[in-house]
């Protein structure tokens, strides 16, 4: 086969050139390792070695010749036996081949509207990577439930805990306070009493070094939960969540998982001032290689809990301190396990959707109520699940409403708000009948004084003026 | 190679009546009327968040009173001062009136940061104070830009970094001391050691002693009582010198205790009882200082009296002032973001 010598890079960033001068002609003798061609940008001269040994066949561009794009055919070198007219053929077949292939991207008509897959399998994660729309993983979101008891949203969290603890010796609990002092927020309430000092482990605060010890246990098959006292101190070990967890898997092609959990209270507890305050949503939603969940009601607490911990990935758990201590129904069963990529519609309508998380839910359901005594049927979802994020349910509410507000505790700039508006304009623009609508934190560090705290955080009223400027 | 001072365990306080901090009495009435400021703005502001008037977080510094104290008594006004969110007592003898301060607690507009802040982040810029930091240990490093800062305008000054038990388990501590002992910048770096992070006692979260943690960087550091406001200044002092003449960072570690909760919901389980109250009993710094005054220092107890009445006074109308101020205009959420640019021009 005669070999193509290919245009050369002379950095990893030059994408074309200039063929200044062939140093060799058709017809001669080639050693390898003989300068056969000089190239150049505009930044330097480069000369061209012969890789392979043979005699040069044909000379494909002329010297001279500008933009000549990295690793087109610059010429022909025939090997031992081989003469110009024997491969002359296979020359032209091999390149018009190639340049079908290079050609043959899936046609993006996809583009206006892409395509809506209905699967249940493995694949999920790459259709999602690649921006698909997939149906959510199927859950019985009423029969699952079963028998149910009161429980605060705390209790749901550390019963979650506690269920997978017993049923799995590898999960371990680390972090501030959560041993002796049951937690800061008491959400590990009576877990070292249980479970030991071996597994329940009070740590010092040196967040960036507890993370990564937590993603060196997990790589080592442990299951970690790392809890952080408020989600805002994770941003000390935010580069070990993200560089480590989170792209470890990838970098080494699928052989290095990271099985571990990390949570904490995300957003405002309530008149702690700016760096006690944030919602980290958008943060971690922006990563691949992370999962994120932020709960709700006491059975998402519980059921993400356990899917977490069951999780092979690394798994952020945003919660709210609002709801430590709200009460719900939560099921008791063992196996309630609410599958991650899921979102819930908690309440249906037909005039408008309304999608929000964690406390949020609660404020969008408030706002509901009371359009709905002013003749507006709201649909209002609850995501669950941050990351990957159930566009299916999103989507398929919009194209039966034809209005959608999100609403979000975060700031709007690249807020999830940001991402459900480009969702939604991607994949359904045509059904809709009023500009995406986004409620979000008002664009300021958070103030400590209550008054202009209250103004920042959306509230039900906020959404209810929200959704009547779209119809 | 840095020669590393020996350290020493704790200061002995008998010798710092005659030593060079000895007091005038003058200055020992300030102390005392400073500590007693801090203590019982304090246990308002414990009362007014038990009657919901401040909120969210609440850390308060009784016990701890002396440190601030004595150490700023020995400082020059040139130098700097940045902590974390136990910051009450700094604001108060940094410049920030006890109306302002409690404003801030509440959230009133007349707060020393207009309402904004809270609790935890209060500041004295033009006093050298540069606050009051929610993140534990985050004022660290920033304490040692500070002390950067001074070395490069050659000012002379030196900041003096305060940081609790726990906050020195952080890894930015660490790296802090590094850079400190590498390029020999004028920081005093303070430990409180209150004997608690949060619910963690010092022995189940540090390894190893605090005031030895420069050791492999060359700092030398020294352990002294903080309930003891004449050993600390005596000790302080010499501290300050040693930063002062160029030599590098310094670490002191300074035994003390607080005797709330960590901050104001907790109801501190994990301590006992006669620990608090052996400490109230026997070690409590303005106590112990008021005894001194009087009976060492020949101060007139009706003197005292007079500082006592006075205190309770300013806390009193600054409570008042506080309840009475109004909330934070609305216009103010949108304010303070960003300078206008023309006034960094
Ligand atoms: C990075 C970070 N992690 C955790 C917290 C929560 N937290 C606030 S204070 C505190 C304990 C700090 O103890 P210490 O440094 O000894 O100071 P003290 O409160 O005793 O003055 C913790 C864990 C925080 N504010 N910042
Ligand atoms: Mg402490």
């Amino acid at each position: 086969m005669p070999i193509e010598i290919l245009m050369p890079a002379l950095s990893p960033t030059m994408t074309e050139g200039t063929l200044s001068k062939w140093i060799k002609h058709e017809g001669d003798k080639i050693e390898s390792g003989e300068i056969i061609a000089e190239i150049e940008t505009d930044k330097a001269t480069m000369e061209v070695e012969a890789v392979d040994e043979g005699i040069l066949g044909i000379i494909m561009v002329e010297a001279g010749t500008e933009n000549v794009s990295v690793n087109t055919p610059i010429a022909i070198l025939l090997e031992d036996g081989e003469t110009l007219e024997s491969i002359e053929n296979s020359i032209e077949s091999a390149s018009s081949v190639n340049k079908e292939e290079t050609l043959d991207m899936p046609q993006e008509d996809s583009l206006s509207e892409p395509p809506v897959i209905k699967v249940q399998t493995k694949n999920r994660d790459i259709l999602y990577a690649q921006g698909i729309i997939i149906e959510p993983p199927s859950f019985d979101e009423f029969t699952s439930m079963g028998e149910t008891s009161s429980r605060t949203g705390r209790e749901a969290l550390r019963d979650g805990m506690s269920e997978e603890m017993r049923r799995d010796q590898d999960v371990f609990l680390l972090g501030e306070e959560v041993a002796e002092y049951d937690g800061a927020y008491k959400v590990s309430q009576g877990m070292l009493a249980e479970f030991g000092e071996k597994r329940i482990i009070d740590s010092p605060i040196t967040e960036h070094a507890f993370t990564g010890l937590g993603i060196g246990a997990a790589m080592s098959g442990l299951k970690p939960i790392i809890e952080f006292m408020s989600m805002d101190f994770a941003m000390q070990a935010i580069d070990q969540i993200i560089n480590s967890a989170a792209k470890t898997l990838y970098m080494a092609g699928g052989e290095l998982g990271c099985p571990i959990v990390f949570r904490g209270q995300n957003g405002a507890p309530g008149k702690v001032g700016a760096q006690h305050s944030q919602c980290y949503a958008s943060w971690y939603g922006h990563i691949p290689g992370l999962k994120v969940v932020a709960p709700w009601s006491g059975a998402d607490a519980k059921g993400l809990m356990k899917a977490a911990i069951r999780d092979p990935n690394p798994v952020l758990i945003l919660e709210h301190e609002l709801l430590y201590g709200q009460s719900f129904d939560v099921p008791i069963s063992e196996d309630y396990v609410v599958p991650i990529g899921r979102a819930k519609v908690e309440r249906t309508g037909s005039d408008v959707t309304i999608v929000a998380f964690s406390i949020m839910v609660d404020r969008a359901l408030a706002a509901a109520e009371q359009l709905a005594e002013q003749g507006i049927d709201a649909e209002v979802i609850n995501l669950r699940t941050i990351r990957p994020i159930d566009r299916w349910t999103i989507i398929e509410s919009v194209k039966k409403t034809n209005r959608i507000v999100s609403v979000e505790e975060g700031w709007p700039y690249a807020g999830i708000g940001s991402e459900i508006a480009a969702m939604v304009q991607e994949h359904a623009f045509d059904y809709l009948d009023a500009p995406v609508a986004r409620v979000c934190a008002k664009d300021v560090p958070l103030p400590y004084a209550t008054n202009l705290e209250t103004l920042c955080a959306p509230q039900p009223i906020d959404i209810i003026v929200k959704v009547k400027e779209l119809f | 190679m840095t020669k590393i001072k020996k350290v020493k365990k704790v200061a002995k306080s008998d010798t710092a009546l005659d030593s060079e901090t000895k007091l005038s009495s003058a200055e020992a009435k300030k102390l005392y009327r400073e500590m007693l400021l801090i203590r019982r703005f304090e246990e308002k502001a414990g009362q007014l968040y038990g009657m919901g008037l401040i909120g969210g977080f609440c850390h308060l510094y009784i016990g701890q009173e002396a440190i601030v104290a004595g150490l700023k008594s020995v400082h020059e006004p040139q130098d700097t001062v940045i902590t974390a969110y136990r910051n009450h007592g700094h604001v108060l003898l940094y410049g920030v009136s006890a109306r302002a301060a409690m404003a801030e607690l509440t959230g009133r507009s007349t707060g020393c940061s207009r309402g904004k802040g809270g609790s935890m982040h209060m500041f004295s810029v033009e006093n050298n104070f540069y606050g009051g930091h929610g993140i534990v240990g985050a004022q660290v490093s920033m304490g040692t830009g500070l002390a950067f800062a001074h070395k490069y305008k050659n000012d002379n000054g030196v900041c003096l970094s305060y940081m609790g038990d726990g906050a020195a388990d952080q890894g930015q501590v660490a790296e802090s001391y590094n850079m400190a002992a590498l390029w020999k910048l004028p920081v005093l770096y303070i430990i409180e050691n209150n004997q608690y992070s949060m619910g963690t006692s010092t022995k189940r979260h540090a390894a190893g002693d605090l005031y030895r943690r420069g050791e492999g960087f060359g700092i030398p550091g020294e352990q002294v009582d903080g309930m003891d406001i004449l050993a600390l200044r005596e000790t302080a002092k010499q501290a300050l010198d040693y930063v002062r003449s160029g030599e590098g960072p310094y670490i002191l570690e300074i035994m003390t205790y607080r005797y709330r909760g960590h901050s104001m919901s907790d109801p501190a389980k994990y301590r006992s009882k006669e620990e608090l109250a052996d400490i109230k009993d026997n070690r409590d710094p303005i106590k112990n200082f008021k005894a001194l005054l009087l009976n060492e220092m020949k101060i007139n107890e009706d003197e005292i009296k007079e500082i006592e009445k006075e205190v309770k006074e300013i806390v009193r109308d600054a409570a008042d002032f506080a309840q009475q101020s109004s909330l934070p205009d609305e216009s103010e959420l949108w304010t303070d973001i960003l300078l206008p640019v023309e006034s960094v021009a």
